[in-house]
């Protein structure tokens, strides 16, 4: 009896330094894996592949794979949000996977973390032709991320809603724009004209339904990189957003209002027009296949002639600085950024290629996201947060003062000072 | 007087005092002893590794500057501490906090202890009782991030709540619930208390039904009223139960920060701004994680305070 008590515990003592060891094992583990056969694992962290049709990015990386035999890819795919903070916390242990699906809004604090690679290095040593790519977000002249795909945010707008409140013509202009979205209001019921997304978990509703009118009109929030808001063109649009308030034309509720509930109101028609990305047509189209809507330009000032800057998002693309693996890591890039497969990844997430020279195929989409390319290649896309630091919290800092506007309990000039004093402390 | 001998079995195997153990026996003893260490080592080292290792990392954090996001940190003292103690956003979040749970737990309180008596009224009959237990129970079977959307449909300024509101008379316009800094702080605080009465009311009604049907039997012979029987009956058999819970709920509210995320983001204007979500915008908007581990240290402290008062009360128990 004793012994078989003395084997019992020592068999339980020795499962628990088995489990132990298991634990302990699955805590540590490294993303740098090289085989003795020399094959490569590659970690690839990205919120993509949840966005896109199920396997249909497994299928670009197994066709990167097979060109690339001694080089495996091992996708870590997340929600966007959760990805975020993986990388976040990557960044600062300096564990970050070998390639990382990137945000604009990410890049500066990333690269000044040292957590990811300069790649004008990595593209100089491999002889790379940077030329073909449609833009690059760079921190003190060194490339940092590549945009892969991009996600346009033109003005959406509901035509059946615009003909009854008997307007004939898209607004094109920020009066038209005005006069519009109070005859929509007017048409009674709970429909507005325009709805404003302010809410500050996630601010980006400054960047895409407020600076966008900024950049619609060629202007912008910077000087030599410095924050510049105090400027006779910042003022006009703020003051702009604040007449459509002043005029009841706007949503109620935009001050907690988020991105979805924007797409929600306009699919149920709730309002007339919104900035949204494209990357929502075929959402809204779902939800509501009777809606009968278009894209335009978003407004610009009354005269304005130039070029339009219309505002984007991009998934991004970098390399882990604490890889030990970056010139294939690199080899990823090349192929995603290659014309035939950055089409291809474009067609497939409803955006506009990384690659000025990828052709993206329209034929099985929507005839709206044909439209918007020729929107989007008539003007600029324009989003002067990509390459800021903390831009989330500039957006936020923002926001809270421009709610202050909307409020009644704080002047545009109070604003735009207390704004301009936010952001200098943030941008040196 | 006698003196009962000694046990000569024992005494045999007794070692005399001034003889040292001999090595083999000494290890033996040890071993002996380490034994229940070795059995408890996978949760010392998970406990050392999950919660004492990083909440020690926290610490060491709010000390210094520019960690995490700069390879050399400097020591800074009680700098962190003095900046967010004089944030005046700190300061809201404090005020916030502290109403949101303080109303939170005083609600639980009242309509789990409401609710618990009355499914543990004779007068409902089991089926009743039963449909009751699962209806009332269902707020808290709902996750967080449910709570959050349903809330944030129904008070849509063209939603149901203001819709019905509107058909009885009670407003002539869709009221901005959430958009308003004025509301915005009762409407999450009321949505907590929704989906956080359930476990008052379960933890009660277990109280109640332990409670022995004699004592209230004594009280009728005595004429007690049923005020004066809940009064002098009911709740002091409920009050270790009571307390408890109280204490719980103010730490496990104090933690919310999901809901209000989801539902707010802190604003309109910091009107439902947390110490969680105050904490959380440091750490992951700004990257000051030096001044946001300075915060969470304070809601540490601010947290040990209660549990404190929860182990004294359950010690006294």
């Amino acid at each position: 009896m004793a012994a078989r008590s003395t084997r019992l515990r020592r068999f339980t003592a020795i499962a628990a330094a088995v489990g132990l060891t298991a634990v302990m094992g699955a805590c540590g583990g490294g993303s740098d894996e090289a085989s003795s056969d020399g094959t490569v694992t590659l970690e690839f962290a990205q919120w993509w592949a949840p966005e896109l049709p199920s396997g249909s990015f497994d299928k670009i990386i197994n066709d990167f794979q097979t060109a690339n035999p001694t080089i495996k890819v091992k996708l870590l795919s997340a929600p966007y949000a959760s990805t975020k903070q993986q990388l976040v916390t990557g960044a600062a242990s300096k564990t970050l996977p070998d390639v990382v699906g990137l945000d604009g809004a990410w890049v500066n604090d990333f690269a000044k973390q040292g957590a990811i690679a300069d790649m004008s290095k990595l593209m100089t040593d491999a002889g790379y032709d940077a030329s073909q790519l449609a833009s690059q977000v760079q921190v003190e002249g060194k490339t940092y991320m590549v945009p892969v795909v991009n996600f346009v945010y033109p003005l959406f707008v509901n035509q059946d809603l615009l003909t009854k409140a008997g307007v004939s013509k898209v607004p094109s202009t920020r009066t038209e724009f005005a006069d519009a979205a109070k005859k929509i209001s007017a048409t009674g019921g709970n429909v507005k004209g325009w709805a404003l997304p302010l809410d500050t978990a996630v601010p980006n509703g400054i960047q895409n339904d407020v600076m966008s009118w900024l950049w619609a009109s060629g202007g912008s929030m910077l000087a030599d990189g410095k924050p510049a808001l105090q400027t006779p063109q910042v003022k006009s649009v703020v003051e702009y957003v604040k007449s459509l308030n002043d005029a009841g034309v706007i949503a109620p509720g935009s001050l907690t209002m988020k991105e979805q509930d924007k797409v929600e109101k306009f699919t149920t028609g709730q309002v007339g027009m919104v900035v949204d990305s494209l990357a929502h047509i075929n959402l809204v189209k779902k939800n509501n296949p009777d809606l009968k809507f278009t894209v335009a330009p978003i407004p610009a000032e009354d005269g304005y002639t130039g070029k339009r800057g219309i505002p984007y998002a991009s998934w991004g693309i970098g390399v882990a600085n604490s890889s030990e693996h970056k010139a294939e890591a690199f080899k990823l890039v090349q192929f995603l950024m290659d014309a035939k497969a950055n089409a291809e990844l474009a067609t497939l997430a409803n955006g506009f290629p990384g690659n000025k020279t990828a052709k993206p195929d329209f034929t099985d989409s929507d005839p709206l996201f044909k439209q918007a390319f020729d929107i989007y290649s008539e003007g600029t896309p324009a989003n002067e947060f990509v390459g800021l630091p903390k831009s989330e919290d500039l957006m936020r800092s923002f926001d809270e003062q421009l709610q202050l506007v909307l409020t009644g309990k704080g002047s545009v000039d109070d604003a735009l000072a207390k704004s301009q004093e936010n952001w200098s402390s943030v941008i040196e | 007087m006698t003196t009962a001998p000694a046990d000569p079995i024992i005494k045999q195997d007794r070692v005399p005092p001034s003889e040292p153990p001999a090595p083999a026996a000494k290890r033996s003893t040890v071993a002996r002893r380490l034994i229940p260490f070795g059995y408890l080592s996978p949760t010392i080292v998970l406990i050392a590794l999950l919660m004492i290792v990083p909440i020690v990392m926290v610490i060491s954090y709010s000390f210094r500057d520019n960690v995490i996001v700069q390879e050399n940190s400097v020591f800074a003292g009680l700098a962190n501490y003095t900046e967010v103690l004089t944030d005046p956003d700190f300061l809201a979040a404090i005020k916030n906090t502290g109403i949101f749970i303080t109303v939170s737990m005083v609600a639980h309180l009242l309509l789990g202890l409401g609710f618990a008596m009355m499914l543990n009224s004779p007068l409902l009959g089991n089926v009743t009782k039963s449909l009751f237990r699962v209806v009332y129970v269902l707020p808290w079977l709902f996750t967080i991030a449910v709570i959050a959307v349903i809330w944030r449909l129904l008070l849509d300024p063209s939603g149901v709540v203001n819709y019905v509101l509107n058909a009885l008379g009670l407003i002539d316009q869709g009221v901005d619930w959430l958009g308003s800094p004025s509301t915005a702080l009762w409407v999450v605080t009321f949505a907590n208390i929704w989906s956080g009465y359930p476990f008052f009311m379960i933890s009660l009604l277990a109280g109640l039904q332990g409670i022995p049907g004699e004592l209230y039997e004594a009280a009728s012979v005595d004429g007690a009223s049923p005020w004066r029987k809940f009064v002098h009956v009911t709740l002091p058999q409920l009050r270790p139960v009571i307390i408890s819970m109280a204490v719980l709920d103010l730490i496990w509210t104090s933690q919310q920060f999901a809901l209000i995320w989801m539902m707010t983001g802190g604003g309109p204007l910091n009107s439902t701004e947390m110490l969680s979500t105050f904490t959380y915008k440091l750490a992951f908007s700004e990257y000051e994680f030096a001044t946001a581990s300075a915060s969470a240290v304070i809601v540490l402290l601010l947290t040990m305070i209660l549990a404190f008062f929860y182990v004294r009360q359950q010690r006294e128990r």
